[in-house]
């Protein structure tokens, strides 16, 4: 099964597997707000906002980084989650 | 040279998000030998070369990083005087409560950078060390990147200057390197308390209490190969090299365990002595002053910490 990623704010859209971390998905078509540090969930760099689909998160993230009125507000790392539905994505910024 | 107060840092407790994914990769990738848990199911570790009862500490948690670095004293006595001294710098200082089996009694502070710093000197021998009679390089076969000892870490918070001070005044340590700011502020020290170049770094940095890595002591660059062979294998996120510093002149890679935690795996670097005068960096050079090889900055390297 793949889904589709819009990022609304460059309006491109790639395929992500549902067994694929969206990340990986980023890194492999080269589209996306690509940001990233450790992969692991622990630094940050990959925060992003899930605007609008469903996905999992197969991968615990650091608290330190998505609080969980963020979470509830799907804002979350790219790095720990895989897309169970298309989405629509773009770059965390603070406003 | 003789150690004359501060011996090494020789325990450090690091936040852990998944406990078993990432104990995995300290003890097959780092090639840590597990020691044992504490009763809130802490895991203590060691490196094959260490005596000491156990260095590396993983606790689970919600948020990656450094909990704290603990530093041996060379005596009781320069423990309890470390204890006053602090005092006396502004830092009031408690007897640490959390339980570490095998280590006596630790004093446990916060240092103006936000990091928690302990002292100590009573620490019993591990049941398993290196052998001491007509001894071999080692009892089994190193694993994984054949860690020898914990050696180092790079801590990332405010006020840096007061750090320094705090680890030469109070800890009897020195800086054999030093950045500066175009306007002669202090950007970054390596600090030691023996022959190492160094025990701790500091940057400064606006957010108090961060980690950018802790370093794994390899045996030479022979080593960091080795280490680069796993890294690739077993597809480990790595940030840098392999490569070499200009600054303390080690040779390095810097990868992500699966917590997101930044480890290097450091080699060789010059022996210090307290004698020699102080190398000073300008922050315009750094870049090539951590990455020697590349010759410039590598982004992640100073934006991305836990
Ligand atoms: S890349 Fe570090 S948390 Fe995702
Ligand atoms: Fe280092």
């Amino acid at each position: 099964m793949e889904y589709t990623i819009l990022d609304v704010e460059t309006n491109e859209s790639f395929n992500c597997r549902e067994d694929e971390p969206l990340l990986s998905a980023m890194k492999r078509t080269h589209k996306g707000p690509i940001q990233y540090g450790c992969g692991g969930g622990g630094c940050g760099v990959c925060k992003i906002h899930v605007l609008n689909g469903d996905f999992i998160c197969f991968k615990k993230m650091s608290r330190a980084h998505i609080s969980s009125e963020e979470y509830a507000d799907h804002i979350v790392l790219s790095c720990c989650i895989k897309p169970t539905s298309n989405l629509i994505i773009k770059k965390f910024s603070q406003d | 040279m003789a150690i004359t107060k501060t011996i090494r840092p020789g325990l450090i407790q690091i936040r852990v998000l998944d406990l078993d994914e990432t104990l995995d990769f300290y003890k097959n990738i780092i090639g840590l030998d597990e020691v044992g848990r504490t009763s809130d199911g802490r895991v203590m570790l060691k490196t094959y070369d260490e005596f000491d009862h156990h260095s590396v500490v993983l606790r689970k948690a919600d948020e990656a990083g450094l909990d704290y670095v603990a530093f041996k004293m060379v005596s009781e006595e320069a423990l309890e005087q470390a204890k006053l001294d602090t005092e006396k710098f502004g830092y009031p200082v408690e007897v640490a409560s959390d339980e570490q089996p095998g280590f006596g009694k630790r004093y446990s502070f916060k240092l103006c950078t936000g990091h928690t710093i302990q002292l100590y000197h009573e620490v019993e021998l591990a049941s398993d060390y290196p052998m001491l009679r007509n001894p071999d390089p080692w009892k089994e076969e190193p694993r994984g990147i054949r860690a020898q000892r914990f050696d180092h870490l790079l801590c990332y918070g405010p006020n840096i200057a007061e750090a320094e001070r705090y680890f030469m005044e109070v800890l009897g340590m020195f800086a054999p390197e030093v950045c500066n700011t175009d306007d002669g502020k202090r950007f970054a020290t390596w600090l030691t308390g023996g022959n190492k170049a160094h025990d701790i770094a500091f940057v400064e940095y606006e957010q108090p209490g961060k980690m950018h890595h802790f370093a794994f002591y390899l045996q030479d660059w022979n080593d960091i190969g080795h280490a680069a062979d796993l890294i690739g294998k077993y597809r480990v996120k790595r940030d840098v090299g392999p490569t070499r510093h200009a600054i303390t002149r080690g040779q390095t890679i810097y990868f992500w365990e699966p917590s997101g935690n930044r480890i290097e795996t450091y080699a060789g670097g010059y022996a210090a002595y307290p004698d020699n005068p102080q190398r000073v960096w300008d922050v315009s050079e750094v870049g090539r002053g951590l990455f020697y090889y590349e010759g410039e900055l590598i982004p992640s390297f100073l934006s991305v910490v836990s």
